[in-house]
């Protein structure tokens, strides 16, 4: 299902921003170039916060121990391995929508 | 009742001077801007880059859309003033549109000045001094092959230079005897001609244009002296004017510029200008170092703090024309009642002077080697004798004369005729070996090994190597993979493009990886606010979580909180206080920790604003790579063995240096005696309290790569410690790669160089004067978080929590 989770201009880029829906808790990013993803906010390392790390292009590293992640399809970058649960995410009118 | 301040023009100048003015106070103003071009302020110093085709105007924009919106301005580009009516203060503009003012600023800058000769209102003439000359200009290279700029200034250079990249044919014609007499001499001008030949522009001198001629668009240039060439692009390059028009219109006075005193006042009262607009005491500046001092003066005294009068400013040029340094500062033309002083080698394409006057250094002009552009031009504005200079010349006396000629000599100088072995060569091998004695130069280079009289040299080369010169022949160490560049010459090429942005530094220097990556974002971040004290603010987004939140983030997502305590002494109240903090918000874990401090450990993200506001203490910076804390010994107050008063001076320390940035962390420590309770020989800077004075041990370091400090030297009073330690953290600060700690610094640079940097006196005061600069810009993070609703909202509290709610 589609979910309303905030509007667009509650997201700077580069700089992530962590909703909680339901019981699940959401890392939501919008990249330089103006894409919006949505990601499990949890490290499969150590359950850090993704929502805090640093963003470069399509990747966000975790701030607990420096693992790369990429926000399009969730997988762990090399050396390290694993993946995060990404969700499809869509802005309209101003409106962020992800779908759970 | 906010008061309306109006800007005319939206460029470097004036809008630099708003942003002094929003972080004097951001709620003094109604602000508005009008900017005739259709886009946010962006760079025009790297206008030439965008010609060049690698970077777009989104690289070069200074400030976005939304930092205008975000600051509360009204922007209206496309725009243009066409009236002032200074007796009932208000601005009309080519829309019809009428704003009120209180305060009114002129940052019109400057218009390009096109010459009033037949066809210059032909298509294909172009002037040089917007991005939309830059589009046109990239346009047409797209269709012709000809193109003609008229004026071999440092613009027509440029221009030409970025017509060659487009790949047209492209001819330079200047009505003067020689390239940029502005900036250069005739003999740096012929060596820069002979530069530019090279790269295939076409010089033409002694060119004065008397008409351009075609059929429906321009085809030629003629001159006067009836020569003509085919041109299908022609760039005006001549000059430009200050845009003072409006302002003559309105009644303002005006000169060349619109006259303005020390205050940036004009001769209507509430009305200022600033920038290239502006003439001050006569003179009308073009480079942006002044407009920006000019920008700073208006703003205090705008915001009613009035503070230093603008005197303007000694004017240095420093540039690269064509990939080549160029440099030239004060009075650098030989005439009536000069001397100069030349080093010329044709062979190498380097030509230094230094012009003299009545013994005084006045000016100077160097090309192809500008390392030294900096000092000279300190010792120009101070008026330096010239006994300051040594007869290597440019080599500073005051290194006295030691290894002055070995750096004087240029890589490809040979220092030992018998074998053939250049000073490149030597310096090589000690930096790649790790050679310590002449010996050993001698086995592994042949140098010296035959006559023996170049023994001198080069132990005055290994000498030279001993500090920070080594790292230029050592293997080139980049700032991380996103680019092929050092630390030094990103360093050096953002203070000479003056780069201002994380953004800026990577387009313009062509980073591999646009977005750059975990080691280079915050490692910019540190170079550009070190180099930039005050007007670089941090990008929150470069910054790792602990110092973009300014709290230390824990295993399990909670954050701990370290107030500073100075000198790790304390009072009955500030625990009580603490105390309370602790408990009202169920602080898990309270701790002592390891630099006598107090960490509330597992704290949440959204109530650090509210624990700081509690709390009314400053940060401890116990998460920053800057300044942590001074550990201190009880010291005589009480102790039995203590010499001198270390929790005093402690105290001081840490007050004084408080909120430094550095390239890594930097720890502390007094102890007032040899015992050493407060361990100062594991320290960043560790002083120890003896009879009569005090010891300064630095590059100590206590954690992964133990290390024992060094004893730098031992002085009397505190007052020194303090001058020393200042002049070592900012030597640090400016010469150390970034996440580089002391100890390695210290090893890397060797303690004998650092020794002859800080004891000097005339590096002493500089160092000094440039880390005072630093400080004084800095204010306590917390309080600043605790007062701006924004960045809470910003960095500090999440989304929060949704029902899930389906939509569709």
């Amino acid at each position: 299902m589609k979910v309303e989770v905030g509007t667009l201009e509650q997201l700077p880029k580069r700089l992530g921003k962590c909703v909680r829906v339901g019981n699940r808790e959401l890392a939501l990013f919008r990249t330089s170039d103006d894409q919006v993803f949505a990601v499990e906010n949890r490290c499969p390392h150590r359950g850090g916060d993704l929502s805090q790390g640093i963003v470069s292009g399509e990747f966000v590293f975790c701030p607990l121990h420096d693992w790369k992640i990429c926000l399009k399809d969730g997988r762990v970058q090399a050396p390290d391995e694993g993946c995060v649960k990404t969700y499809r995410a869509a802005v309209k009118d101003g409106l962020v929508y992800v779908e759970l | 009742m906010r008061r309306k301040l109006v800007l005319i023009g939206n460029g470097m100048a004036g809008v630099r001077c708003i942003e002094e003015i929003l972080k004097l106070d951001r709620e003094a103003f109604e602000i508005t801007i009008f900017g005739s071009e259709p886009h946010p302020n962006y760079n025009r110093i790297l206008l030439s880059e965008v010609l060049q085709g690698d970077t777009r105007l989104d690289d070069i924009t200074l400030n976005s859309w939304e930092w205008y919106e975000r600051n509360g301005i009204r922007l209206f580009v496309g725009e243009t003033v066409t009236e002032v009516d200074i007796k009932r203060r208000l601005v009309r503009t080519d829309r019809g549109r009428v704003v009120e003012y209180d305060e009114l600023i002129f940052a019109t800058g400057s218009n390009p000045f096109i010459l009033p000769v037949p066809g210059a209102d032909l298509p294909g003439v172009t002037a040089f001094r917007d991005i939309q000359d830059c589009e046109r200009m990239i346009e047409y290279a797209k269709t012709y092959k000809k193109a003609a700029v008229i004026g071999g200034g440092l613009l027509g250079l440029e221009a030409a230079r970025g017509l060659l990249h487009l790949g047209m044919d492209v001819d330079v014609i200047h009505i003067f005897d020689y390239l940029m007499e502005r900036q250069l001499d005739p003999t740096a001008s012929k060596l820069l001609q002979r530069e530019l030949e090279k790269q295939e522009m076409n010089v033409l001198l002694r060119k004065e244009t008397a008409e351009l001629f075609g059929n429906g668009r321009v085809e030629g240039v003629r001159f006067k002296d009836g020569t003509s060439i085919a041109a299908d692009l022609v760039v005006m390059a001549v000059g430009i004017r200050p845009n003072v028009d409006l302002a003559r219109r309105s009644g303002i006075e005006v000169n060349r510029g619109i006259v303005v005193n020390d205050y940036l006042e004009t001769s209507v009262p509430h009305i200022y200008a600033v920038g290239e607009c502006a003439e001050h005491r006569g003179v009308v500046y073009g480079l942006v170092a002044p407009l920006y001092e000019q920008g700073k003066v208006l703003a205090e005294a705008i915001c009613g703090r009035k503070g230093k009068p603008y005197e303007g400013s000694v004017v240095a040029t420093q540039l690269k024309v064509s990939g080549v340094d160029v440099f030239s500062a004060g009075e650098f033309m030989d005439g009536e009642g000069t001397e100069s002083i030349k080093l010329y080698d044709e062979a190498r394409s380097v030509y230094k002077k230094v012009v003299v006057r009545q013994g005084k250094i006045v000016g100077a002009v160097l090309f192809g080697d500008t390392s030294e552009g900096r000092k000279l031009f300190d010792m120009i504005q101070r008026g330096d004798s010239v006994e300051a200079l040594s007869l290597s010349l440019f080599a500073p006396a005051a290194l006295g004369g030691k290894g002055s000629l070995a750096a004087a000599m240029a890589d490809t100088d040979v220092v030992c005729g018998c074998n053939g072995v250049t000073k490149g060569a030597i310096c090589q091998a000690i930096a790649e070996h790790g050679l310590k004695t002449v010996a050993e130069v001698r086995d592994y280079t042949n140098a010296s090994r035959s006559c023996g009289r170049c023994k001198g040299i080069v132990a005055e080369l290994l000498e030279h190597m001993l500090g920070e010169e080594a790292n230029r022949y050592a293997a080139k160490e980049t700032i991380c993979g996103c680019t092929d560049l050092s630390r030094e010459e990103v360093l050096e090429a953002i203070e000479q493009r003056r780069l201002m942005t994380v953004k800026e530094v990577m387009s313009v220097l062509g980073w591999k990886n646009e977005e750059g990556c975990l080691k280079c974002r915050p490692a910019l971040n540190y170079y550009l606010g070190m180099l930039y004290p005050g007007e670089y603010d941090e990008e929150a987004e470069s910054l790792f979580v602990n110092e973009r939140l300014h709290t230390n983030i824990q295993a399990d997502g909670t954050y701990s909180v370290v107030p500073r305590i100075y000198g790790g002494v304390t009072t009955a109240e500030q625990l009580r206080n603490i105390a309370d903090v602790a408990e009202k918000y169920n602080v898990p874990m309270i701790k002592i920790t390891g630099g006598q401090r107090i960490d509330l450990l597992g704290v949440k993200k959204e109530d650090l604003p509210r624990i700081w506001a509690d709390l009314g203490m400053p940060s401890g910076y116990a998460y920053a790579k800057a300044l942590r804390t001074v550990k201190t010994c009880v010291g005589k107050q009480f102790c039995r063995f203590g010499t001198q008063d270390s929790t005093g001076l402690g105290i001081r320390m840490e007050q004084t240096f408080e909120r430094l940035k550095t390239p890594h962390k930097v720890k502390m420590a007094v102890s007032a005696c040899p015992r050493n309770c407060a361990e100062s020989g594991i320290k960043d800077v560790g002083v120890v309290g003896v009879e009569g004075g005090w010891e300064i041990y630095v590059g100590g370091n206590g954690g992964t790569h133990l290390r024992a400090a060094d004893l730098l030297c031992t002085v009397k009073t505190e007052d020194e410690v303090i001058e020393m330690t200042g002049a070592f953290l900012q030597y640090y600060r400016e010469s150390a790669h970034y996440l580089e700690r002391t100890s390695k610094w210290v090893e890397r640079v060797g303690l004998e160089h650092i020794r002859e940097v800080l004891f000097d006196v005339e590096t002493r005061r500089a160092l000094l004067e440039r880390l005072h600069k630093a400080l004084s810009t800095t204010t306590d993070p917390w309080r600043d978080i605790v007062e701006n609703e924004r960045v809470q909202q910003l960095l500090f509290r999440d989304i929060g929590d949704k029902e899930p709610v389906p939509v569709e």
